[in-house]
């Protein structure tokens, strides 16, 4: 498996690096518009941190799979081991389409199938990518997500246990192993967002019926349990 | 407004009582047994469940007679040809490597006082707690004219596979220009969307390689599951193709004669070229065989399954009468999981949690064409009862549409992996 994985990485890498010379970046400020659809999971810039993706500061040059306290899928783990860095070439084969290049990515995203807009946003992601401490004083791309929940939910330490059990109700369609073809992975959020979007949910702020559904019986305590559940899940 | 194990112990009073008495029950033969009869949605989960959950503390044996396993969900859409029967194929191994002994032979008979199951092989399997997931079989002389040796020339296609191929292929030979014809099941029965998307798959079939076919449906119901969706997507997809009979203009008053081919409907005779027979239905033999049924289904208590006939037995998915849930795999596969739980509660003392299920049945009207229904249930002690639901609207958007197909597909690989391991 490894070594498969290894054979088709290297053709990416190969054909991506004749498409994008180490120069030809794009247009940062562009990039910045592009970005908009990596902020929901990624955050980049001053005080980024990890969330649902690992924080992109810092990328160019960074080996695949490096944050030490993000829990990364066993596809990058592999990548990682492979030697494979962040570059102009490979993040531009990556983000063509993340699916095909490592196909265990828990990134539920299609890819950017324009290659201006791909070598946009990556002009725009190597802005950040300077030693931290020169990180330009801009507006922050990205802020904590939108919510007005009561930060005494947000505060619930969730039981695990209990988790494990309410989660058979979602391991119906959401595949423990964090794979998702059609239906998006639920393993390893952070706890906060994972409460946040539950109770999105519950409020009907977010429209799924068959989510709303399923939130609209769960209490925060479970919501909590499920959160802390799923952010432990080893696969 | 922390929450604690302790604090959640404490508001939960199954939990206690569980935690108070930690009843192993192995009457003196070292570790419990559970023996599971069916390996479909409800028996497949619930061994895996019960094996990986309890780490060895309890022996489970699962009887299933097929090596391979077919979904009946999804089996219309090999009729329409966006999947192939492989595609819906599972073996037993995944469940064998996760603990649980899988035993390919027919449960012929259980002992209630000897708490032994009798398998066609010869061989007894002692339980101290038995799980029964057989499905479903048909009722004898429901459509006058057809029985089970009628099968082969007109196909119920209600259990997947060689009978699902058999339909297939009868479609791919039909005459040009021919008749289809579908007798659909009182209620209740096994999917109750079921017989609504495989003439939506026949009819899809049919519009591109025999597009001046016609598709009879002949239903003993006045209406039936997503009506109104099916029927708006029928007259989109495939005017003029389909002439569903209801109760109402004498749907129920049928009969078939297998040799000549024929349907008749309300005493009016039609030659027809297929004949999708899928008769009323009944909870599997087992369950009748175990005495735990009462007319033609396994009345069983909403909070953990067991049957109301025996403590010591439990009955999941298509044969169980529980109250408000469809008959689904999705169903089956979320009693499998508050049946294991309190299987395990009582024969290991771990905790129980309070039952909650939830269903949700998607179905496939064309290309890109999904729609969904669903509700959650609660335990209530006279049956499981629906708390909340949603349905698929008519005049939704071609991409929401799309989206639901993708969702159903998602579904597929998740419950099947829940299922198999």
């Amino acid at each position: 498996m490894q070594q498969a994985f290894w054979v088709i990485f290297s053709a990416c890498v190969t054909v991506a690096s004749a498409a994008v010379a180490a120069d030809d970046l794009g247009d940062a400020e562009a990039g910045q518009a592009v970005f908009a659809q990596c902020k929901g999971c990624h955050q980049v810039g001053e005080g980024a941190k990890n969330r649902i993706g690992p924080h992109l500061n810092g990328l160019f040059g960074r080996p695949a799979g490096a944050l030490e306290d993000f829990k990364y899928s066993k596809s990058f783990q592999r990548a990682a081991a492979s030697g494979l860095e962040w570059h102009a070439d490979t993040l531009d084969a990556f983000l063509e389409n993340p699916r095909s290049y490592a196909s265990g990515t828990r990134m539920s995203f299609r890819g950017i199938k324009n290659a201006k807009d791909r070598h946009d946003v990556i002009a725009y992601l190597r802005l950040f990518s300077d030693d931290p401490a020169n990180i330009p004083e801009a507006d922050p791309t990205a802020t904590a997500t939108d919510h007005d929940l009561d930060p005494a939910i947000l505060a619930i330490q969730g039981d695990p246990e209990y988790g494990e059990y309410l989660s058979s109700e979602c391991t119906t369609c959401h595949q423990a192993d964090g794979g998702d073809d059609g239906i998006p992975s639920i393993v390893l959020w952070p706890e906060e967002d994972f409460v946040i979007a539950m109770h999105a949910y519950k409020n009907k702020q977010r429209q799924h019926p068959v989510m709303q559904m399923m939130a609209a019986r769960l209490n925060d305590e479970e919501i909590a349990a499920l959160a802390a559940y799923f952010n432990r899940l080893e696969n | 407004m922390k929450m604690n194990r302790r604090a959640f112990l404490g508001k939960t009073a199954l939990v206690t009582a569980s935690l108070a008495a930690p009843a192993v029950l192995a009457d003196g033969h070292g570790k419990p047994r559970v023996v599971v009869i069916g390996g479909g949605a409800g028996g497949a989960t619930a061994a895996r469940y019960i094996a990986k959950d309890s780490k060895g503390a309890i022996d489970v044996t699962l009887v299933e007679p097929t090596r391979r396993y077919y979904t009946c969900f999804f089996s219309n859409l090999y009729l329409g040809g966006f999947k192939e029967m492989e595609d819906l194929g599972h073996g037993y191994g995944g469940l064998a490597a996760s603990g649980v002994n899988v035993v390919h032979d027919w449960a012929i008979g259980v002992d209630r006082d000897a708490k032994t199951v009798t398998l066609a092989g010869g061989s007894s399997l002692p339980y101290d707690k038995l799980i029964l997931s057989p499905g479903i079989d048909f009722v004898e002389g429901a459509v006058p004219g057809w029985d089970i040796t009628a099968q082969n020339a007109m196909p119920h296609a209600y259990k997947a596979g060689s009978q699902t191929e058999l339909l297939k292929a009868q479609l791919m030979a039909m005459p040009e220009g021919g008749t289809f014809a579908t007798v659909a099941p009182p209620n209740p029965y096994r999917c109750p969307p079921g017989p609504y998307e495989r003439v939506s798959m026949v009819a899809h079939f049919l519009k591109a390689n025999n597009p001046t076919a016609k598709i009879i449906v002949a239903d003993p119901k006045p209406k039936f599951s997503k009506m109104a969706l099916f029927q708006e997507g029928w007259a989109n997809h495939y005017e003029g193709m389909i002439d569903w009979i209801g109760e109402d203009f004498g749907g129920g008053n049928v009969s078939v004669d297998p040799a000549a081919m024929t349907l008749t409907i309300d005493g009016e005779e039609t030659k027809v070229d297929v004949c999708n027979v899928i008769p009323a239905m009944k909870a599997g033999r087992i369950a009748e065989l175990a005495g735990v049924t009462d007319g033609n289904w396994a009345p069983v208590n909403a909070a953990d399954m067991s049957s109301k006939a025996d403590p010591d037995i439990y009955v999941l998915g298509d044969a169980s009468q529980q109250g408000d849930m469809p008959k689904s795999g999705f169903s089956a596969n979320s009693q499998a999981k508050v049946c294991a739980n309190a299987v395990r509660g009582v024969l290991t003392g771990s905790k129980v949690f309070p039952a909650k299920f939830s269903n949700t049945c998607w179905s496939l009207i064309d290309t890109n064409d999904g729609v969904k229904v669903g509700a959650t249930y609660e335990a209530t002690p006279e049956k499981i009862a629906k708390v909340d639901g949603f349905i698929s609207q008519t005049g939704e958007s071609a991409e929401l549409r799309k989206t639901t197909y993708e969702e159903s597909e998602g579904w597929y690989t998740g419950i099947t992996s829940d299922m198999f391991g």
